[in-house]
């Protein structure tokens, strides 16, 4: 497939786990290049000097009291669940 | 004041007439009712509602708390506690929450009553709420036209008198934008100003909720309800809250306002252009001091943001994955089968792509060429606001380049999409805080459109930005004008 970027569409879609149609890889194959060149533009900003920023504003490591406090009980966490049985999430076989 | 014409009422106002028992609660709920049910269905702003809920709520209401009996719509990308919770998103279909936000916490103890859930993009990606998979909102001023997003669904009730207010959440412009799009106030507080907590994440280090409202007075009242230091949050500022109303009405004698000159783009709409210019001429004669500055990265936002965006919501997405909660596909062979096709089948293309594109980025010998280089252009980017906030009080600008596009006109191409953002996503990018306010109109094939007024402030200033916002809002009827549905309806 001509491609204009680095980007192998089809490839990184199995890596976060989506499963493409081919008519969805092509379309997405053009369109995120047209990002990727578009952001391009970033290599003429000259970060020489510059660390990159983890976050705005000063925010350091948050520490609270290691107390049990209220959580949700089994229920109310598998009450969306698409399958479940005895109090468990229910999924296909992983082990043969 | 007949039932009828309670909807129109801002929450100030309605909050006057509740308190001197002119209207009880539950009428209100009944007005507010009866006005989505008649509205609503050509707007399609609302998701879901749970009315009887909130009639409930409404006969213990107490008026006298600060929001008390006020009804409010919420994004529907904020868990409410037993009420669908879909970001818009097949993958969410049928999600009930199974606990409140901080934030509608917040709102409960404050009075409010949260009544319905409002359309969005898909997880809050997109710039129309075109990216909903639930159903398509329209600009209440013009129907061919979309509301702006992601928070289309809570701008377009707020304008057409079918919410008090609202909140939304603002990860590049999704507040503000369609605010400015529908003719109404929102404002993106500054970053851990309010608790992200029961908000479905979308890109943490720039998603913030905020209030979507008629009024600054009222975008104001709500930001007294919900900011403050949540320990749920890590985020989240340990600063004192200031009373936001507490400086409106002070004049703009003496505050300087910067003009950042690269906001002034080509393809700027030239009404836009000409409401700006007047509205910067009237906050000069009400005092303000008007100040040109540069913010020089500013070309570099949107690549930055389409990089950090998608890489974070790459890493939050992954959770939607059909075992815990959400769409599971049919029959899956094996576990690989049904994360790909789960995902492959409850995702919309908007949210495939970016976290294709978040993927890529974060990995393995592409990180430094786009993430860490983001990163870097980033802090030029905060750098740029820091020295211009030395010289100025407030930054203004247009919200939106454009008013209110057609539906359909920019779905194809993504990249002309994320442009619709260029004036408000610096703002997320730098953590500070703005807020968008009607300040005129363009005219488009026999519509008016409304356009917005961005007034940025540095971290937590929300007061300061506020206030502006005010004196500039109270010197016009920019504010009082409601689209012709909602007068046919009244």
């Amino acid at each position: 497939m001509a491609r204009t970027s680095d980007l192998d569409v089809a490839y990184v879609a199995r890596l976060a786990r989506i499963n493409l149609t081919e008519a969805e890889e092509k379309v997405f194959q053009k369109q995120l290049d047209d990002v990727l060149n578009y952001v391009e533009k970033l290599r003429q900003a000259d970060v020489s000097h510059v660390e990159a920023a983890a976050h705005t504003l000063p925010i350091f490591n948050v520490f609270r009291e290691d107390a049990p406090g209220d959580c949700f009980k089994a229920e109310q966490a598998l009450s969306n669940a698409p399958r479940q049985a005895n109090g468990l999430f229910v999924v296909p076989k992983v082990v043969e | 004041m007949t039932g009828k014409d309670l909807p129109a009422l801002n929450i100030a106002d309605l909050q006057s007439l509740l308190r001197r028992c002119e209207v009880s609660p539950l009428e209100v709920i009944d007005a507010l009712r009866g006005r989505i049910d008649a509205i609503d269905p050509e707007i399609g702003a609302y998701l879901s509602l749970d009315m009887d809920a909130a009639a409930h709520e409404a006969k213990k209401s107490n008026v006298d708390l600060p929001l008390g009996g006020v009804p409010l719509a919420i994004k529907d990308i904020i868990n409410v506690m037993g009420q669908p919770c879909t970001c818009g998103s097949k993958i969410l279909q049928g999600y009930r929450a199974i606990y409140d936000a901080t934030v509608i916490q917040k709102l409960r103890a404050a009075g409010a009553i949260p009544f319905g859930k409002t359309n969005l993009d898909e997880f809050a990606m997109g710039s129309s709420t075109e990216n909903s998979a639930m159903k398509l909102t329209r600009n209440p001023w013009d129907l061919s036209r979309v509301p702006g997003g992601s928070s289309g669904g809570s701008a377009a009730a707020v304008a057409m008198d079918a919410a008090f207010g609202a909140l939304g959440s603002d990860t590049g412009g999704s507040i503000r934008q369609p605010a400015a799009l529908c003719g109404v106030v929102g404002l993106k507080p500054t970053y851990g100003r309010v608790s992200r907590f029961g908000l479905v994440a979308f890109a943490s280090s720039l998603d913030q909720v905020g209030p979507l409202t008629k009024t600054v007075r009222d975008a104001a009242m709500i930001m007294n309800a919900i900011a403050g230091h949540d320990l749920q949050d890590s985020t989240s500022l340990n600063e004192a809250v200031p009373d936001y109303t507490a400086r409106l009405g002070d004049d703009l004698r003496g505050v300087r306002l910067g003009l950042p000159k690269e906001y002034l783009i080509e393809g700027i709409d030239l009404q836009v252009k000409t409401a700006i210019d007047d509205a910067v001429r009237q906050m000069s004669s009400l005092g303000a001091e008007i100040i040109e500055v540069s913010l020089p990265a500013t070309e570099y936002a949107i690549a930055v943001y389409y990089i950090v965006a998608t890489a974070e919501a790459s890493a939050n997405l992954a959770r939607f994955d059909g075992v815990r909660y959400g769409y599971r596909a049919q029959n899956p062979k094996d576990m690989l089968e049904l994360y790909g096709r789960s995902r492959a089948e409850g995702f919309g293309p908007e949210v495939k792509r970016r976290i294709i594109l978040g993927t890529y980025v974060l990995s393995s010998g592409y990180y430094d060429a786009y993430y860490l280089r983001a990163q870097k252009v980033r802090e030029l980017i905060r750098r740029d606001f820091v020295r211009a906030f030395e010289k100025v009080d407030a930054l203004v600008s247009p919200t939106s380049p454009v008013p209110a596009f057609k539906l359909g006109e920019r779905v194809a191409d993504p990249l002309q999409m994320y442009l619709a953002d260029i004036f408000t996503i610096a703002a997320n990018l730098a953590g500070i805080c703005g807020i968008s306010v009607p300040c005129g109109f363009a005219e488009v094939e026999g519509h008016r459109l409304p356009i917005g007024l961005q007034v940025l402030g540095k971290a937590l200033d929300e007061a300061r930005i506020l206030q502006i916002a005010h004196a500039y809002e109270q010197s016009t009827d920019w504010h009082k004008a409601r689209p012709p549905i909602a007068a046919a309806v009244a």
